[in-house]
């Protein structure tokens, strides 16, 4: 494959963008068909692609560079590279939003904003593919913001709604949070290095030129980026408010791609990680404490997209935390198989939600005799979920608890926690199954509208355009584990290493009792599950009243929200507040002053002009006689003066 | 006693200021003008009384003086056409009266 083709994975799906926009607007269904052939096309080049980079010899990539601003000497180059890591996310990427816009088209049926939908659709797959392909910060930087863009405008895609339009809103603040220090770290690495290729700088940090404080700070503020995007500990907040969309947005944006993009920066500038150990500490135990909180949070949410909502931030840490102690294969390993099972679950919630029209977990039950199909499915995305084997979860996670074991020191208290994340979700993930699909159905009979226009009688399992992506997700979803073993180029780990501009460092290997261990916190958190949500054995109040100030907490999502309320309300208003009165009357005040002195000055000087022809010969006359007595008196002064 | 450089300047510096005292003072726009005129000569008999003191072998100032003639001439029949039509609009030559484009 000519690299030079890497274009048309931006320009494919940006072309649909514009077709959708501008030709087929009013054809809602063409939009429809428009997008799903680019993304079809693009998943076509994504296996190109990845073939050709199989093919490569070891340690080669496809790159292709344009000028793109030449000032004076120096040139900024900017360009695509397709390596391992690339063609993995390629596939990935256009794998799920293919299956994606397929299904939208009975998700979205019959919905105002179709064709727009598709448009923003079509935008951020061009967008997130230009962002896994770029191989110039510069670049990333630019698609990374039109990745957040499209998930504002998708967030907020029923904007008729005013819970949406905050969560959007709130999701593009929060993430513009972040990005604050990606941009800082541009600045800092291109005033030091003068060039933001990504190569180049892999190649400064590893030959020490790139080093120290200078070092520290470029990867803060990458990982301030990636901890915006990814929605990791402290900024993780905007990420179960993003729910308001769309589902298949939610599966799509918020679970598979775009919140795994904050990984992918980190997995892609690693090197610059590993030189700079305390950046790399930061990133493992901020992984490892989003994981636990999250999950901890999950286990309390009532709201189905909520639920994995929470899941996604917690799945996220582990991936961050399995880059923070150095795994790479691990942590990418990971954002692969959970962007299958993960897509898979959300638009199974999705096949529920059109189903019942409701979001709430207590209004559902009994479901698998309505919806078989999405039972299986979700169970299979569950499983995965779960880390129960031989499900692909499974794996990826074992191979993260196993790099932070390697890691030693804090690495063994993450394993700890690691573990323990492990546990409560299995635990959060079934109760969430056995809430929506064990028992008696609890909703009512028929519910009001839900963004549907079609009216709700009985549950009903949903059309083949919606089950079929279900079924081939949820066949990776189950699968995808067992590339750690052999794939179609080698086990995932070598293929993954062996195609890259570094060399990462890869210990393949499997570690019994870490896998027994979470098999063990697996099955028993399953069983737990089952016990308060499946079987009853034991009421949910008990915990809840038992534990009731820690219920609390969790319920009020640790006051997160609250906290950051306060902050906005309190100290950022307060500052506004303060900048506002000092425009207002200090910097407007002078302005102002400067302009009604003028006024008033005019107002008292216009009376001179009495109209009398006299006056004004008189007044000349008086000025005639004023320089000729200044001159006269003060001529020798003003000779001096001029020299 | 003979008349030098000196007696024609004081007269004509004694025009001069009795015609600008007209100009400022009176109210009649035609007396007005007829200052202006005062004004005039009175630098008329400055410019050739100087040249015939300072250079008498060129003409210089008796060709100003000419110019200043005619100039004069053409001023007066442009002043006394304003006056002639504001005295048509407003049946009044006092100058005092004449105050419409005021503030």
């Amino acid at each position: 494959m000519v690299a030079e083709l890497a274009w048309l994975f931006i320009l494919l799906p940006l072309l649909s963008f514009l077709l959708c926009v501008f030709v087929t607007r009013p054809y809602p269904r063409l939009s429809g068909y428009v997008t799903i052939a680019a993304v079809g096309a693009t998943f076509l080049l994504a296996l190109v692609a990845f073939w050709s980079v199989g093919n490569l010899p070891p340690d080669r990539t496809l790159e292709s560079s344009v000028q793109w601003v030449v000032i004076g000497g120096s040139v900024l180059k900017v360009g695509l590279i397709i390596d391992s890591l690339t063609a993995v996310m390629l596939l990935v990427v256009t794998l799920i939003s293919f299956l994606i816009q397929i299904y939208s088209q009975g998700y979205m049926a019959g919905d105002p904003g179709y064709s727009r939908y598709y448009a923003f659709m079509s935008l951020f797959t061009a967008s997130m593919l230009g962002l896994v392909l770029a191989n110039n910060l510069v670049l990333v930087f630019i698609f990374w913001e039109l990745v957040g863009l499209c998930s504002y405008l998708l967030i907020g895609f029923w904007y008729q709604r005013p819970a949406a339009a905050a969560a959007a809103k709130k999701a593009f603040l929060v993430t513009r949070l972040g990005d604050l220090g990606f941009l800082s770290a541009l600045l800092v690495a291109f005033n030091t290095t003068g060039n933001l290729d990504i190569r180049h700088l892999i190649d400064l940090a590893e030959t020490k030129q790139l080093a120290g404080a200078t070092l520290t700070a470029v990867g803060l503020g990458l990982f301030s980026g990636a901890v915006g995007k990814s929605a990791q500990f402290p900024l993780h907040v905007w990420l179960p408010d993003a729910m308001e969309g769309p589902t298949p947005v939610s599966a799509l944006i918020h679970a598979a791609t775009m919140v795994a993009a904050g990984v992918y920066l980190v997995g892609r500038t690693l090197p610059l990680f590993l030189a700079a150990p305390d950046v790399l500490l930061v990133i493992a135990v901020i992984g490892g404490l989003t994981a636990f909180m999250a999950a901890t949070m999950g286990l309390v949410m009532t709201d189905i997209k909520r639920v994995l909502a929470y899941s996604t931030i917690s799945q996220l840490g582990y991936m961050m935390m399995g880059l923070g102690v150095g795994g790479l294969v691990a942590g990418i390993f990971h954002l692969l198989n959970h962007a299958f099972f993960k897509a898979l679950l959300f638009l199974a919630a999705g096949s529920i939600i059109h189903s019942v029209g409701t979001q709430d977990l207590r209004e559902m039950g009994g479901l698998r005799r309505f919806m078989p199909v999405t039972f299986l499915t979700m169970l299979a995305g569950a499983f995965s979920l779960a880390g129960l084997p031989p499900f692909s979860g499974f794996w990826s996670k074992d191979e993260i608890l196993l790099e932070a074991l390697r890691f030693g020191g804090v690495g063994q208290a993450l394993y700890i926690l690691g573990l323990l994340t492990a546990f409560l979700t299995a635990f959060y993930t079934f109760r969430m199954v056995f809430l929506a699909f064990g028992g008696h159905y609890r909703g009512p009979a028929v519910t009001g509208d839900h963004g549907h226009d079609h009216g709700h009688g009985a549950p009903h399992e949903s059309p083949p355009v919606m089950t079929v992506p279900l079924i081939v997700l949820a066949v990776p979803s189950v699968l995808s584990g067992f590339l750690t073993f052999g794939g179609f180029f080698g086990p995932f780990g070598e293929f993954l290493i062996s195609r890259l501009s570094w060399h990462p460092h890869y210990e393949p290997g499997l570690d019994l009792t870490t896998m027994v261990l979470s098999a063990a916190v697996s099955i028993l958190g399953i069983l737990g599950a089952y016990a308060v949500y499946g079987a009853g054995w034991v009421s949910p109040e008990v915990f809840s009243s038992t534990f009731r100030s820690v219920h609390t907490l969790l319920v009020n999502r640790y006051y997160m929200d609250h906290l950051y309320n306060w902050i906005a309300r309190r100290i950022v208003l307060g500052i506004a507040g303060l900048l506002d009165w000092v425009d207002r009357y200090g910097v407007d005040g002078v302005v102002n002053a400067i302009a009604e002195l003028a006024v008033m000055a005019a107002g008292s000087l216009r009376l001179l002009q009495r109209g009398w022809v006299q006056f004004y010969a008189l007044m000349v006359t008086l000025g005639i006689i004023l320089l000729v007595a200044v001159f006269g008196f003060f001529g020798d002064i003003i000779a001096f003066l001029r020299g | 006693m003979a008349i030098t450089l000196n007696h024609y300047l004081v007269l004509s510096a004694a025009l001069f200021t009795i015609g600008l005292y007209g100009a400022l003072a009176k109210r009649n726009a035609v007396t007005i003008l007829m200052c202006l005129e005062l004004m005039f000569n009175a630098a008329n008999i400055a410019f050739v009384a100087l040249t015939r003191a300072v250079a008498p072998q060129v003409l210089t100032g008796q060709v100003f003086a000419l110019f200043v003639i005619t100039v004069a001439a053409a001023e007066v029949a442009v002043g006394l056409a304003i006056v002639l039509a504001v005295y048509r609009q407003r049946r009044t030559i006092d100058a005092t009266e004449i105050d419409l484009l005021k503030w």
